[in-house]
C-alpha cells in the first residue's frame, strides 16, 4: 500500500514536471567533463554552447562534472528543470545519458563521442580528428631532421589508435623512413604526465612533440626545448608561439547550432554523427610561416582533397607491425573498420597497451 | 572593554552549539559571497541549499551522497578519537572498490543471494588490509601515518588506473578504460522504483549503530577515548596502544571499503577510473562537523553532501560557478574551526568601570 502511493506520488511528480516543461521556452544543456577555462576539450565546447547561445537561444551548462554517480544525477536534473536538447561531452556520460534518456522520452540527448543509442531520443556525434593528423603527419614528415616523432598518447582507445595511424602513414608517405614514439599516459588532461612525456620523448630525440591530450604543458616544453610541436583541441599558438605548426581544432559550433534549431522546430531526429574537415568540424589553425610557403601550399591543397574526398586518411596499401595487409591497394578503409580500430600500422614503435 | 578568559571545563552544550553556528556563518558568508558575484543572495541559497531536496528524488539523490561520507567519517572517527591520523581513506575506499569490483567481476553472469554479500564482505576486508599497511608501518617501524596514508591513495589510484585499462577492461568496450557492467546479482537492490536510493544506507545505519555501540559501551571505545585524551595515561593505565592502533586503522579502512563498494555496486554499476569525487578526503571536514560523534556525523554528512546537490542546481538555474561548493564546504570548516575557539575560551564584554577612567 505504501508503495503504491509511492509510486503514484513519483507519477504525479512526473507528469508536473512534463506540464511545466510543455510551457517553458526551448533550453538546451551542456554538461562538461572539465572547467569551461581548460584550453582544450571542454574549452571548444563551451565556444560550441556560445554559438547556440548567440542565436538567442537560452543555454545553461554544469562544468566539471565527474564520470561517476553524479553525472546520472545532474543529467537527470538538467532534463526535469525544462531543457529540451541535453548535449553530454564526455565518453563517460554514455550510460548516465541512456539511463535518464529513458525516463525522459521527449527530452532529446545527444552524446559525444560514445556507441550507444539505446533510445529513439539519442543521438551521439563524434568528429574526423584523424583527417587533422593526415595534415600533421605531412608536416611532421617534412620538418624532422631526426626522423622521429613523439607522440603522446592517452588512452589506448580506437580514437586515439586511429590518430596515431593516420598521422604515421601521412609521415611516411613523404619521409619513409619514419618513426613514431609514443608514450601513453593514460589520461586525458594532466599537465605534469604530459610535459614529462613530451621532454621524455625529446630527450629519445624526437623533434616533433605531437599529443592526444588537452593540455597546453607539450606544447610548452617543446618551446623550451626549440622543437617542433602542434595544438590539440583549440588554437595553442599563443602558448608556444615559434614552436606550434597549426592545432587541429574541434569546431563543435556549426554541429550545435544545426541540433538546438532541429529540436526547436520539431525536426530532430536520431542520428550517429561523424564530421571532419568537410563539414568544419575539424579545423585547422592558422600554418606557422616558419615551414615555408611551398609546404604550407601543400598542406592546403592536402587540405582542400581530403574535404573533397579526393585523397583519404587511410588509403591502401596499408600494413600492420607484422606486415600483414590491412587495406588492399586502391582502397580505403570503411568506417567501421576505422571505428574499431586496434592495431597499429607499420612504422610506429612498440605495443599498444593490453 | 573586550575580555578574553580561558574557560575551566568545556561545556558540553557549546562543544555542540559551535558546528550550528559555524554552519549559520557558512550561510551568512555564503550570502555574501553571491551578492558580489552579483547575484540576489536569498535566492541563491534558496537555490543550494532548498531546491535540491524539494521532491523525492532529491531526497533520494541527498541520501545517495551522504551514504559514502557517513559510512567513511563513522570510521574515520576511531582513528581521529584516538589521536591515529587516517587521511587515506580515499586510497581505503578505492582499494576496497577494486577487491569489491575483482570479486563482482567473478561472479558475472551468476545469479544468487549469496554473491552480493560475498561482494559487500569482500570490499570491506579489501579496505581493511589496506588500511592495516600504514597502522603496521607506524607500530612496528615508528613511520608517520599521515605521509604513508595519504600516498597510499595514489597507489590505490593506479592500481585501479592499470586494472580498468589493462586486464580487467571491458572485452567489448572498445578498450576504453572501464569495466563490464555488473550482473544484476551484483547490484546493490533499489529501495523504490525511479530512485537511486539503494540498500547500501542500511549497511550505513548498522555501521553508525554498531560504532556508537563500541565507542560509548564498551571497554574499547574507552581505551579509544582515553588514548586520544592523553597518550601516557593510556600507556600508565597498561593499554596495549599497538594492538588499539592496528584495530582502529582496520576498523576505518573497513568503512572505507564498504563505501568504496556501495557506491561501485549501488549507483555506478561498473568499475572505471572515477568512482569517488574525493569522498575520502571530505569525509574528513564530515568527521570534524559532526564532533567525531556518531549521530553528530549523519547530520554533518548530510549538510555536506547538501553542498554537493546545491552547488550543482545553483550551476543549473543560475550559473554560479560550480566551485562555490568547494567554497561552501571550506567555509564549514574554517568556522568551525574558528569557532571552536570559543570552547576554550570565552569573551566577556565588560563595561567601564568608573576606577578605569
Amino acid at each position: 500500500m505504501y508503495k503504491l502511493f509511492l509510486r503514484c506520488l513519483i507519477s504525479v511528480l512526473f507528469l508536473l514536471g512534463f506540464s511545466i516543461n510543455a510551457n517553458a521556452e526551448f533550453k538546451v544543456g551542456f554538461v562538461y567533463v572539465g572547467p569551461t577555462g581548460d584550453h582544450g576539450w571542454t574549452y571548444q565546447h563551451h565556444e560550441g554552447r556560445n554559438a547556440v547561445e548567440a542565436l538567442g537561444i537560452k543555454t545553461t551548462y554544469v562544468e566539471s562534472v565527474p564520470e561517476g554517480a553524479d553525472a546520472e544525477r545532474v543529467i537527470r536534473q538538467l532534463a526535469q528543470s525544462g531543457h529540451d536538447l541535453i548535449f553530454t561531452t564526455s565518453f563517460g556520460y554514455m550510460d548516465p545519458t541512456n539511463k535518464v534518456a529513458k525516463d525522459f522520452p521527449n527530452v532529446k540527448f545527444e552524446h559525444a563521442t560514445g556507441y550507444k543509442r539505446e533510445h529513439s531520443n539519442v543521438s551521439t556525434y563524434s568528429a574526423r580528428f584523424y583527417e587533422g593528423r593526415t595534415l600533421l603527419g605531412h608536416m611532421a614528415g617534412k620538418m624532422t631532421k631526426t626522423n622521429t616523432i613523439g607522440y603522446i598518447a592517452s588512452f589506448p582507445i580506437p580514437e586515439v589508435i586511429r590518430g596515431i595511424n593516420a598521422m604515421t602513414l601521412a609521415a611516411q608517405k613523404v619521409n619513409p623512413d619514419i618513426k613514431t614514439k609514443i608514450v601513453w599516459v593514460f589520461t586525458w588532461y594532466d599537465p605534469g604526465k604530459e610535459s614529462e612525456a613530451a621532454q621524455a620523448l625529446i630527450d629519445q630525440g624526437a623533434d616533433i612533440i605531437m599529443q592526444h591530450t588537452d593540455s597546453t604543458a607539450p606544447v610548452q616544453v617543446a618551446e623550451k626545448a626549440g622543437v617542433w610541436s602542434f595544438g590539440q583541441a583549440s588554437d595553442m599558438q599563443r602558448f608556444a608561439p615559434k614552436s606550434i605548426l597549426t592545432s587541429i581544432i574541434d569546431d563543435w559550433a556549426p554541429y550545435y547550432v544545426e541540433r538546438s534549431i532541429a529540436a526547436r522546430d520539431g525536426t530532430w531526429k536520431q542520428q550517429d554523427t561523424w564530421h571532419g574537415l568537410k563539414e568544419g568540424m575539424v579545423a585547422m589553425a592558422p600554418y606557422n610561416s616558419a615551414m615555408g610557403s611551398d609546404l604550407i601550399k601543400e598542406v592546403e591543397q592536402l587540405q582542400k582533397d581530403l574535404a573533397s574526398g579526393k585523397a583519404h586518411s587511410f588509403t591502401g596499401p596499408i600494413y600492420d607491425q607484422k606486415g600483414n595487409i590491412l587495406v588492399a591497394e586502391g582502397a580505403v578503409a570503411d568506417d567501421g573498420m576505422l571505428a574499431g580500430m586496434n592495431v597499429y600500422v607499420k612504422g610506429v614503435e612498440g605495443d599498444i597497451p593490453q | 572593554m573586550i575580555k578574553i578568559e580561558k574557560r575551566n571545563d568545556v561545556s558540553q552544550s557549546i562543544y555542540f552549539l559551535t558546528p550550528i553556528l559555524a554552519i549559520f556563518l557558512t550561510l551568512f558568508g555564503g550570502g555574501i559571497i553571491f551578492y558580489i558575484l552579483g547575484f540576489n543572495p536569498i535566492e541563491a541559497l534558496k537555490f543550494f541549499f532548498i531546491t535540491p531536496i524539494s521532491d523525492l528524488y532529491g531526497l533520494s539523490e541527498l541520501l545517495v551522497k551522504a551514504t559514502p561520507l557517513c559510512l567513511i567519517a563513522i570510521g574515520l572517527s576511531f582513528c581521529f578519537k584516538s589521536n591515529n591520523w587516517n587521511i587515506g581513506a580515499e586510497g581505503q575506499l578505492i582499494f576496497g572498490g577494486i577487491v569489491g569490483g575483482g570479486v563482482a567481476l567473478l561472479f558475472y553472469n551468476h545469479d544468487g543471494f549469496y554473491v552480493l554479500p560475498i561482494i559487500i564482505l569482500s570490499g570491506a576486508i579489501g579496505g581493511m588490509l589496506f588500511a592495516m599497511i600504514p597502522a603496521i608501518l607506524k607500530t612496528y617501524f615508528n613511520t608517520n601515518e599521515i605521509l604513508v596514508s595519504l600516498m597510499l591513495v595514489y597507489v590505490a589510484k593506479l592500481l585501479l588506473d592499470y586494472l580498468v585499462v589493462g586486464p580487467w577492461s571491458n572485452p567489448e568496450g572498445f578498450n576504453f578504460p572501464e569495466t563490464r557492467q555488473f550482473s544484476e546479482s551484483a547490484r546493490m537492490p533499489i529501495l523504490f522504483d525511479g530512485l537511486r536510493i539503494h540498500a547500501g544506507i542500511f549497511i550505513t545505519l548498522i555501521t553508525v549503530f554498531l560504532s556508537w555501540l563500541i565507542l560509548y559501551k564498551t571497554y574499547l571505545g574507552f581505551q579509544i577515548k582515553v588514548s586520544g585524551l592523553s597518550l601516557k595515561t593510556a600507556k600508565y593505565a597498561g593499554y596495549k596502544g599497538k594492538t588499539m592502533i592496528i584495530i582502529v586503522f582496520m576498523i576505518s579502512g573497513a568503512c572505507a571499503g564498504l563505501a568504496g563498494v556501495g557506491e561501485i555496486t549501488g549507483p555506478i554499476g561498473q568499475l572505471h577510473r572515477n568512482i569517488s569525487p574525493d569522498y575520502g578526503f571530505t569525509a574528513i571536514i564530515v568527521a570534524f562537523l559532526g564532533r567525531l560523534n556518531p549521530v553528530g556525523i549523519i547530520f554533518a554528512s548530510l549538510i555536506v553532501a547538501l553542498t554537493y546537490l546545491g552547488a550543482e542546481t545553483a550551476q543549473i538555474f543560475l550559473q554560479v560557478p560550480k566551485y562555490t561548493g568547494q567554497v561552501f564546504q571550506g567555509m564549514i570548516l574554517f568556522f568551525l574551526l574558528g569557532s571552536d575557539y570559543l570552547l576554550f575560551f570565552k569573551i566577556k564584554f565588560l563595561g567601564l568601570k568608573k576606577n578605569e577612567l
